[in-house]
């Protein structure tokens, strides 16, 4: 499944704009303690592509992603799910996978179990997927293992499977492998690469360029809660436009300072 | 007078003869408080749960009032309940003072706040940890409050036999309610505190050692309970 990945992407490089937006957001704004921590976003998530999202710590990235889920609610604007406002349907559709694995006090499989369950899928169909997932994971040697017991990196790929196998038409991953050695990190990256050339439409926040280099086709560029620069990842990382992206890319910005 | 250790002496005989008079007493005992723990747990348990995950208007103040009757002194639920049941109370048409029935009614009302505020605290923090994956899935409230039932099962063990503890040593109700009587409400803590007033101390004593095993197994449960599910990393 490695070596799939990379010919999908150039396939799929082609004109991200003429099809109609997976998700879009309009002139999204959330505010908390007291400030906008997401300023006036508007972004399109193209279908079955790969979008990197990237910015300093604390731009605003995981607030986006959960804005974009509908995990918070915006104080103002909208998310769009196929141009429908987003609804509870529409995250049925979607899968999130959070920075730490958040696994249930239970095994590996019924962790999977649980997730199917969650979408009304039971009985042999429930099991039969199970399965896959573990080893999609290859975690079937210890799927009675409880998931707290596992390396972090086992229950990421657990975490990664658990959404797979609900077939979502969307992933959303916040820096999935930011806690991981490079081994680990390989076996997500295959996995979410796998899962995209099956037509999965990824969006995915990273701190780690290199893994946006192999994985990205869509790149958003966050600075303080805005969008300083969007669009194609190779155009964007050889000519960024915004100072705060040129910045970033220097390794001069580190933080949210203003420029 | 005999000595202490006569008295001990005839106590531990009595424990191992396990008579009638010993024996009805002790079952009665246990059959009473874990019936109350049941119905407790049944009405406590999901009640917790919900006050502990989700967010409604009045949640703040049914926390208060569950702290609150968490510390109800016995002997006040023991008259509330008496003046319910009494031949002249709302519910004297039962004629269930005087009767087991009526000690499982105090013991349910000392035992549900407790099981239910501390049901509260375990689940509350444990939907801390899982809100955002479960709101990902989009789980119904039913399924979560059962996820989290189920998830937490440990730690709610550990609750219902923190309630049982507080249940089969509490006296002041059951013995206002209960009355005492002889071969039909007769509870380890009433007898004793009976016993001991007529200076039959051996039978005292003897209900007494068992009233104390019981507590040392029951808080020995928990701890192995703890350890297994930390073992597990389950707690
Ligand atoms: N509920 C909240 N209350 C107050 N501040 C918040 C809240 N959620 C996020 N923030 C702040 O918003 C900013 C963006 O957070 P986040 O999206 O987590 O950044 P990152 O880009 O590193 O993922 C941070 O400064 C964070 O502290
Ligand atoms: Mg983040």
């Amino acid at each position: 499944m490695r070596d799939m990945a990379p010919d999908t992407s150039l396939a799929m490089a082609e004109a991200p704009s003429a099809t109609p937006p997976i998700l879009a957001t309009r002139a999204l704004c959330y505010e908390a303690g007291g400030k906008r921590r997401i300023d006036t976003v508007t972004l399109s998530i193209h279908a079955r592509r790969r979008t990197m999202i990237m910015g300093a710590n604390g731009a605003g990235k995981s607030v986006l992603l959960r804005l974009m889920h509908g995990l918070l609610k915006p104080t103002q604007g909208a998310v769009l799910w196929h141009g429908q406002s987003q609804s509870a349907v529409a995250r049925g559709a979607q899968a999130m996978v959070f920075q730490r694995p958040i696994m249930l006090r239970r095994s590996a499989r019924a962790n999977l179990k649980f997730a199917l369950g969650a979408r009304g899928i039971r009985g042999a169909a429930c099991a039969e997927q199970a399965e896959q997932g573990l080893a999609m994971a290859n975690l079937s040697d210890i799927a009675h293992s409880p998931a707290r017991l596992l390396s972090s990196g086992e229950q990421q790929r657990l975490a990664v499977a658990r959404a797979l196998i609900c077939k979502p038409e969307l992933l959303f991953l916040d820096e999935p492998t930011s806690s991981l050695d490079p081994a680990s990190t390989q076996m997500i990256e295959d996995l979410v690469n796998a899962a995209h050339a099956q037509g999965v439409t990824i969006v995915m926040v990273t701190h780690d360029l290199g893994q946006a280099r192999r994985m990205g086709d869509d790149v958003i560029f966050l600075h303080a809660g805005q969008v300083a620069e969007s669009g194609r990842l190779s155009d964007v990382l050889s000519q960024p436009r915004a100072p705060s992206t040129r910045a970033w890319l220097q390794g001069r910005l580190y933080t949210d300072a203003t420029l | 007078m005999p000595s202490f250790l006569d008295i001990l002496t005839e106590a531990l005989g009595l424990i191992l003869s396990w008579e009638r008079a010993l024996s009805e007493i002790v079952i009665l005992s246990l059959r009473v408080t874990l019936t109350a723990v049941v119905i407790s747990c049944v009405l406590g348990l999901p009640l917790g749960a919900m006050v502990g995950a989700f967010r409604f208007p009045g949640r703040g103040l049914l926390t208060v009032i569950l702290n609150a009757l968490m510390g109800l002194p016995p002997v006040v639920v023991g008259l509330m309940v008496y003046l319910t049941l009494s031949a002249s109370g709302p519910m004297g048409a039962l004629q269930l003072l005087y009767t087991p029935a009526a000690m499982i009614i105090a013991q349910t009302i000392l035992v549900t706040p407790i099981v239910a505020a501390l049901t509260k605290q375990v689940v509350e923090d444990l939907h801390g940890e899982y809100a955002e994956q479960f709101a990902s899935f989009g789980l119904t409230a039913r399924d979560r409050i059962a996820a989290l039932l189920w998830d937490a099962r440990y730690s709610l063990l550990t609750v219902a036999l923190a309630g049982f503890g507080r249940a089969v040593a509490e006296v002041g109700a059951v013995l206002i309610v209960g009355g005492n009587i002889n071969h039909v409400t007769r509870m380890m803590t009433t007898t004793i505190a009976l016993e001991t007033s007529k200076g039959n101390l051996e039978l005292a004593l003897a209900l007494g050692l068992l009233l104390l095993g019981i507590a040392v197994i029951v808080n020995a449960s928990v701890m192995a309970l703890r350890a297994s599910a930390v073992r597990a990393t389950y707690a």
